[in-house]
C-alpha cells in the first residue's frame, strides 16, 4: 500500500483551475488522480468540475479528459473502456460525477454500467446538492438543509426528505467494490482509491466533498467539517468488497449532530424539533453501522424534550 | 455472393464487413433485427467487436461517443422514440467530430404511438450535425453502411452519418442482395486512424466547456465540414461504383430526367413505385422524371437548382409534416430554389406508415403537371387522407 509520502507529486490535475478556495471536489479529484497515475482516462459529466477544470482554452487535466452531457457517466465510461480494451490498451477509466449526476439524473446510466460490471471506476463527488447550477436540492441533500429549491420559508424550512441511501442501491448491484471516502481521513482515502485501482470490474468510490458556498461555511474548514460529519455519524466510512461489508473507521463516542450542523449556514435555521428529527435519523444509521450483533443500541443521544419544539415566539427571536 | 435477406440483415452485414470495433445496442422496433444479427455474428465468432447491451438509447449514443473518442470505429442502430431519446447525444457527437455510423429504421415518432414508416423521427435530427441519407432498397442499405464509414472517417469530414431505411418496407422485407467480399471491403475502407483521441500517451481534452469567445468558430468549422462532405460523398460514390459496380449518384439520383418538364422529388422506397409510374406516364408521352433525394444532410441545393432549371414544375414527396404547413423536404426545396419561378408542389403521403400506392403517385404527377400548365393548385396536398384529401 502506498503512503502519503510515496504519492506521486505529478500534478495530473494541475494548479490554476478555478474551483472555489476550500472546494472538496477539487481536493478529492487531485488526490484521487495522484493515486490513479498517468495511465488514466477520465469522464466528467456536467458539473462544477467541468467548468473549473476544463473551460476552453484552459484545462487542468494532464490525463485524457472527456465530457459530453450530464446523465451519462456510466455509459460514456462503458464506451471508453470498450474502445481501450478492443485496441489492447491498459487504461484506468474513471468517471467523476456529482451527486445530482449520480443520485438523480445519472442513476440509470450508473446502474446499467454497474449491472454489466463494466471494468471502470465510478466516483461520486457528493456535495449534497446541485452546486453548479447554484445550490438546488438533489436526492443526496440531507434533511433540513437550505437550498434554493428548499428555501427557508415561513411555512416550510429547508429540505423535508432524508438523504437517499445511495450506498445500498449501488451495493445491491453485487459489484466488486463500493467504498465511502472522506478527505478528512486521507490514509483511508488513499487506501481505498488504490484498492479500487488494483481491482477489476465496476468499482464505486463515494466521496464526501464539502462545498463552501453551498454549505455556507468557512473555506478553511473543509477538512474539519468532514471529520465532524464522520464523528457525528452523518457520514460513515466503510467498504463493501465482494459483498463483505467492513467498517474502515469507527468514531469514538457519538458526537451530537449539532457539532456538525453548527459549522454550516445551510442548517442555521433549523428548529430544535428538526434537529432532533435529524438526530434520530442519524442514530438509526449509527446503530445500523456500528452496533455489534446482539448488543444494545449504541446511540446515546436522547431525543429533546417536547418544549424545545419550534414556536412562533422562537422564530421571532431567532429568525427563519 | 447473393443472398435473399431483410434490410435489417443487410445493414448488419454491412457493419460486419466494416469490421466495427464497438457496437452499443438497445432494441427498438423495427431496428431490433439489426442488433440481433450483430449479436449472432459476435457470439458465433464471425465478428470481433465489443458488443455492449446498454440500458437505453441515450446510453447507446453516450457509449458510442466515448468509444469513438477513444479511437474505435463505432456502429449502432435505432429508430423513432429511441432516436428521440438519444437526441441530446446527437448534438454531442457531431461537433466533437466523432464519426459514428448509426442506421435509423424510419418509424413514426409518437404520439400517438405506431411502429410504421414515417420520417418525423429523423427529420427532427436534421440540425444536429449528422449527415443523413435515405435508401431505396436492401442492396443500397448494405452498400451505404460501407460508404457511410468512408465518408464519416474522411479527415475532410469527420462527422457522424445516419443512413435511414424505411421501417418494415425494407427492415422486415426480403430482397436479393449482393454481398461484397470481405477483402474487397477491406481494400475499399481503410482502418480508422484518427489524429486526436483519448490516449494517455498523448493526453487530450475532448468536449471541454466552451465559452462564447470560441463556439462560433467551432460551428463554422462544422459547416465547412458539411460543405466538404458534398465532394467526399461524390468521390466515395464513384470509387464504390468502380469497385463494386453499383453507382448511386451521390447526393441525388435521377430517373428519366434528361428531357423532363415535370419531376417529383422522392425519398426511400417510394422511389421504386414512382419509377413504374414514370414509365407508364412516359408511354403516354408525358415528359416526367424523378429526382431521388438521397442525402438530406448535406442538402444538395446546387444539384436541385441545376435539375430544376429545365423544369416547368416540381413536385415534392414528404413523409412527415412540419406543423406550420408543408413537410420539411418541401421547405428545404423551396429554400434551395429561391428566386426560381417554377411552381413547387408539396405532396404529403405515407405518414404513420400508410401505403403510398401508384394511384397516389399518379395524382402527385397530375397535380404537379397542372401547376406546370399554369393552373392553380394548392401548394400543400394531403394524399389519401380522410377529410382533407386531393
Amino acid at each position: 500500500m502506498i503512503t502519503i509520502k510515496e504519492l506521486s507529486d505529478d500534478n495530473l490535475f494541475t494548479a490554476g483551475h478555478t474551483a472555489c478556495p476550500g472546494c472538496g471536489v477539487a481536493l478529492s479529484i487531485r488526490n484521487a488522480i495522484r493515486v490513479f497515475g498517468k495511465d488514466t482516462a477520465v469522464y466528467v459529466p456536467a458539473s462544477c468540475a467541468v467548468v473549473f477544470g476544463s473551460t476552453f482554452p484552459l484545462g487542468a487535466w494532464k490525463v485524457p479528459f472527456f465530457h459530453t452531457a450530464f446523465e451519462n457517466t456510466g455509459a460514456c465510461l462503458t464506451g471508453m473502456q470498450a474502445a481501450f480494451e478492443k485496441k489492447g490498451k491498459k487504461v484506468t477509466v474513471v468517471g467523476f460525477a456529482g451527486d445530482g449526476g449520480t443520485y438523480d439524473i445519472g442513476l440509470q446510466s450508473m446502474s446499467g454500467a454497474a449491472e454489466r460490471n463494466e471494468d471502470v471506476i465510478y466516483i461520486c463527488l457528493d456535495n449534497e446538492a446541485y452546486m453548479n447550477t447554484g445550490i438546488q436540492r438533489s436526492g443526496g441533500t440531507p434533511f433540513g438543509a437550505w437550498t434554493t429549491t428548499t428555501p427557508v420559508g415561513t411555512k416550510i424550512q429547508g429540505n423535508q426528505r432524508f438523504k437517499k441511501n445511495l450506498g445500498d442501491i449501488v451495493v445491491a448491484h453485487e459489484i466488486p467494490y463500493y467504498a465511502t471516502l472522506s478527505i478528512g481521513h486521507p490514509l483511508d482515502f488513499i487506501r481505498k482509491v488504490e484498492k479500487a485501482k488494483n481491482m477489476k470490474g465496476f468499482r464505486f468510490l463515494h466521496m464526501f466533498t464539502p462545498c463552501i458556498p453551498g454549505w455556507k461555511m468557512d473555506p478553511a474548514k473543509t477538512v474539519e467539517v468532514t471529520k465532524r460529519a464522520v464523528e457525528s455519524g452523518m457520514w460513515t466510512l466503510y467498504e463493501v468488497e465482494n459483498g463483505e461489508k467492513k467498517i474502515t473507521y469507527k468514531p469514538g463516542k457519538m458526537k451530537s449532530v449539532k457539532d456538525y450542523l453548527n459549522m454550516q449556514g445551510r442548517f442555521r435555521h433549523m428548529s430544535d424539533e428538526d434537529i432532533n428529527k435529524l438526530q434520530m435519523w442519524v442514530c438509526r444509521k449509527w446503530n445500523l453501522h456500528y452496533r455489534e450483533k446482539g448488543a444494545p443500541d449504541v446511540c446515546e443521544i436522547a431525543p429533546l424534550d417536547e418544549h424545545h419544539a419550534i414556536t412562533e415566539e422562537h422564530r421571532e427571536m431567532h429568525g427563519p | 455472393m447473393k443472398k435473399v435477406i431483410t434490410g435489417d440483415h443487410a445493414v448488419a452485414i454491412g457493419a460486419k464487413l466494416c469490421r466495427v470495433d464497438v457496437v452499443p445496442a438497445y432494441p427498438i422496433t423495427p431496428q431490433t433485427l439489426i442488433i440481433e444479427h450483430i449479436a449472432d455474428f459476435v457470439n458465433d465468432g464471425e465478428l470481433d467487436t465489443k458488443f455492449l447491451t446498454m440500458e437505453s438509447e441515450h446510453s447507446v449514443m453516450s457509449a458510442a461517443a466515448g468509444a469513438s473518442a477513444a479511437g474505435a470505429r463505432v456502429f449502432t442502430a435505432t429508430s423513432s422514440q429511441g432516436l428521440a431519446f438519444m437526441h441530446e447525444m446527437l448534438y454531442a457527437t457531431a461537433p466533437l467530430r466523432l464519426p459514428v455510423v448509426m442506421a435509423n429504421a424510419s418509424r413514426t415518432l409518437g404520439g400517438p404511438p405506431g411502429i410504421w414508416c414515417e420520417y418525423n423521427d429523423s427529420m427532427g435530427a436534421r440540425d444536429s450535425g449528422w449527415l443523413q441519407l435515405y435508401v431505396e432498397d436492401n442492396q443500397e442499405a448494405l452498400d451505404m453502411i460501407i460508404q457511410s464509414f468512408k465518408i464519416a472517417e474522411d479527415k475532410r469530414v469527420l462527422l457522424p452519418v445516419m443512413p435511414c431505411l424505411d421501417g418494415f418496407v425494407l427492415t422486415h422485407t426480403v430482397e436479393p442482395v449482393d454481398i461484397p467480399a470481405q477483402e474487397d471491403v477491406d481494400s475499399f475502407l481503410a482502418p480508422y486512424e484518427p489524429d486526436i483521441i483519448l490516449d494517455p500517451a498523448r493526453p487530450a481534452m475532448i468536449g471541454t466547456f466552451m465559452p462564447a469567445e470560441y463556439i462560433m468558430e467551432l460551428r463554422r468549422q462544422t459547416v465547412e465540414a458539411f460543405e466538404s462532405a458534398k465532394d467526399v460523398i461524390m468521390e466515395v460514390n464513384d470509387e464504390f461504383a468502380k469497385k463494386f459496380g453499383r453507382d448511386y449518384g451521390g447526393l441525388v439520383d435521377t430517373y428519366r430526367m434528361d428531357d423532363a418538364k415535370v419531376a417529383l422529388i422522392t425519398m426511400g422506397t417510394v422511389t421504386s413505385t414512382s419509377r413504374e409510374v414514370v414509365d407508364e406516364l412516359r408511354q403516354k408521352g408525358e415528359k416526367v422524371g424523378i429526382i431521388k433525394l438521397r442525402f438530406f444532410r448535406p442538402f444538395p441545393s446546387g444539384e436541385l437548382r441545376n435539375l430544376a432549371s429545365n423544369l416547368d414544375a416540381l413536385g415534392v414527396f414528404d413523409r412527415s409534416i412540419s406543423y406550420h404547413g408543408g413537410g420539411p423536404v418541401y421547405n428545404e426545396v423551396r429554400s434551395a430554389l429561391f428566386g426560381m419561378t417554377i411552381p413547387v408542389i408539396d405532396h404529403l403521403a405515407g405518414l404513420g406508415g400508410r401505403d403510398v400506392t401508384k394511384e397516389q403517385i399518379f395524382k402527385m404527377f397530375e397535380l404537379t403537371s397542372r401547376a406546370a400548365k399554369g393552373e392553380k393548385v394548392k401548394e400543400v396536398n394531403w394524399h389519401n387522407t380522410r377529410g382533407e384529401t386531393v
